[in-house]
């Protein structure tokens, strides 16, 4: 049992990342990650939504007939969406503004549907619960590092506009990281996004192999993998 | 048999429909007051990049007149006006316009004119254009209106009042021609409705309190 919750978590921050691995949810990843309070904070909101939508969809999953199970996930992960937006420009209302349309465009995330269709709408609660926990974290990861690396290139700083997430106290965390920096547009304009996420893809997939690599390298007397198919 | 099936999947179907509905209108009633107060802060700050404080001498925020002219203020609601005095004259009038027909719905501004006709300043206060090509209406991504700043209904003429491509003398941006488009016409507009109702703006010089529920 223990292992089927770690391989919901290795799936959902590693080996099946909807970011990296799955490449679902461009859309809002590619437009939004200029810089790492952006990606925060989109990561954040989808992350909840993906949680939510995925709780509701395993609770509901017995009940409703398999014809009208993807309307009624649309009707799901629409209000969550849409209670996560009210929220927000609530209680974070200067980073609604810059996040604005992409927090409506969570609904058409197809992480979150798919997340709803392959996984919570077959699996008990708490595994639905930790699958989005996962799935969500591991966006989320991409959201901020793809940010950090087009606000750093781009801008020479990291965790610029803290404030609008944090309150005004938190200015203090913005780093800037070359002084005097001109900025390199390029990072920030929507080419930077595709560059960077290729850049990531493509690291991820090299550090993949090494590791296969030295598996397969490893002394023959070691066991590889102590229970298959767990 | 069949039928029993449909009629039940297609109750069910609403019943989702109808809860979902719920949990939003709750939500959306339990944050209203807050998201309002939110505006409104940003609006007070948004008020005075435009017309500094040092300009006016009496209580901008609450010396408002609701104004509806859907044909050039863009809404069929009672829109803001916050007017400026200085000394008890008239120094500037902020109109809350709203430019109906940008690329994504419509896009919320503000509009200060002087006395005089000639523009102070606009801010869009909100919007839903394009990131990264719209949205260099925004104050914060580009310096564009700034382009407006001491424009008025003669200057430039009626032929410039355009963006660009259209013949006139405001910037496109790259990919994104509608959305300037409709805020240059709702500038305008703006300047054509203060110089019909000048006098009618800065009526009532006693803010009461009676006209602060709009």
């Amino acid at each position: 049992m223990n292992d089927a919750y770690r391989k919901i978590a290795m799936d959902g921050l590693w080996s099946n990342n909807p970011a990296l691995v799955q490449i679902l949810g461009l859309c809002p990843l590619l437009a939004v990650t200029s810089t790492v309070i952006n990606g925060l904070g989109l990561g954040i909101a989808t992350l909840a939504t993906l949680v939510l939508s995925n709780v509701a969809v395993s609770l509901i999953r017995d009940y409703v007939n398999p014809e009208i199970r993807i309307p009624v996930f649309v009707i799901i992960i629409a209000a969550i969406v849409t209670v996560v937006e009210l929220i927000m420009q609530a209680y974070f209302y200067d980073l609604y503004l810059i996040l604005g349309l992409f927090i409506s465009l969570i609904t058409t995330n197809c992480a979150i549907i798919a997340r709803a269709e392959a996984f919570a709408s077959k699996n008990t609660v708490f595994k639905s619960f930790l699958d989005g926990l996962m799935m969500g974290l591991g966006f989320l990861a991409v959201l901020v590092t793809l940010g950090a690396m087009r606000e750093l290139i781009g801008r020479g700083t990291l965790l610029a506009d803290a404030h609008l997430m944090f309150g005004d106290t938190a200015r203090w965390i913005t780093i800037t990281v070359i002084d005097d920096y001109r900025g390199f547009l390029l990072a920030v304009l929507p080419p930077g996004a595709f560059i960077g996420l290729g850049l990531l893809i493509a690291a991820k997939n090299a550090l993949n192999a090494r590791l296969e690599s030295k598996t397969a390298a490893a002394p023959l007397g070691e066991p590889l993998t102590s229970t298959p198919g767990a | 048999m069949l039928f029993r099936h449909m009629t039940f999947t297609a109750l069910m179907l609403g019943a989702f429909a109808i809860i979902a509905t719920t949990v939003v209108s709750l939500v959306n009633w339990q944050t209203q007051p807050r998201i309002a107060e939110n505006e409104r802060r940003a609006i007070m700050e948004n008020l005075n990049s435009l017309v500094p404080a040092t300009q006016y001498d009496n209580d901008l925020v609450n010396d408002t007149l609701a104004v509806t002219d859907p044909l050039l203020l863009g809404s069929k609601k009672p829109l803001t006006v916050y007017r400026a005095r200085r000394n008890g004259q008239p120094v500037a009038a902020v109109f809350t316009v709203i430019a109906p027909d940008g690329y994504n719905g419509a896009i919320k501004l503000l509009v200060a004119i002087h006395y005089d006709g000639i523009i102070a300043g606009v801010r869009v206060v909100g919007h839903k254009e394009t990131p990264g090509l719209g949205d260099a209406i925004d104050v914060d991504r580009s310096d564009w209106v700034f382009s407006f700043n001491g424009r008025s209904l003669s200057n430039p003429t009626v032929k410039g009042w355009h963006v660009k491509k259209d013949g006139g003398v405001f910037d496109q941006f790259t990919g994104a021609t509608i959305t300037p488009r409709a805020i240059v016409k709702a500038v305008y507009n703006s300047l054509k409705y203060f110089s019909a109702h000048r006098d009618q703006v800065f009526a009532n010089p006693t803010p009461t309190t009676a006209e602060e529920d709009s």
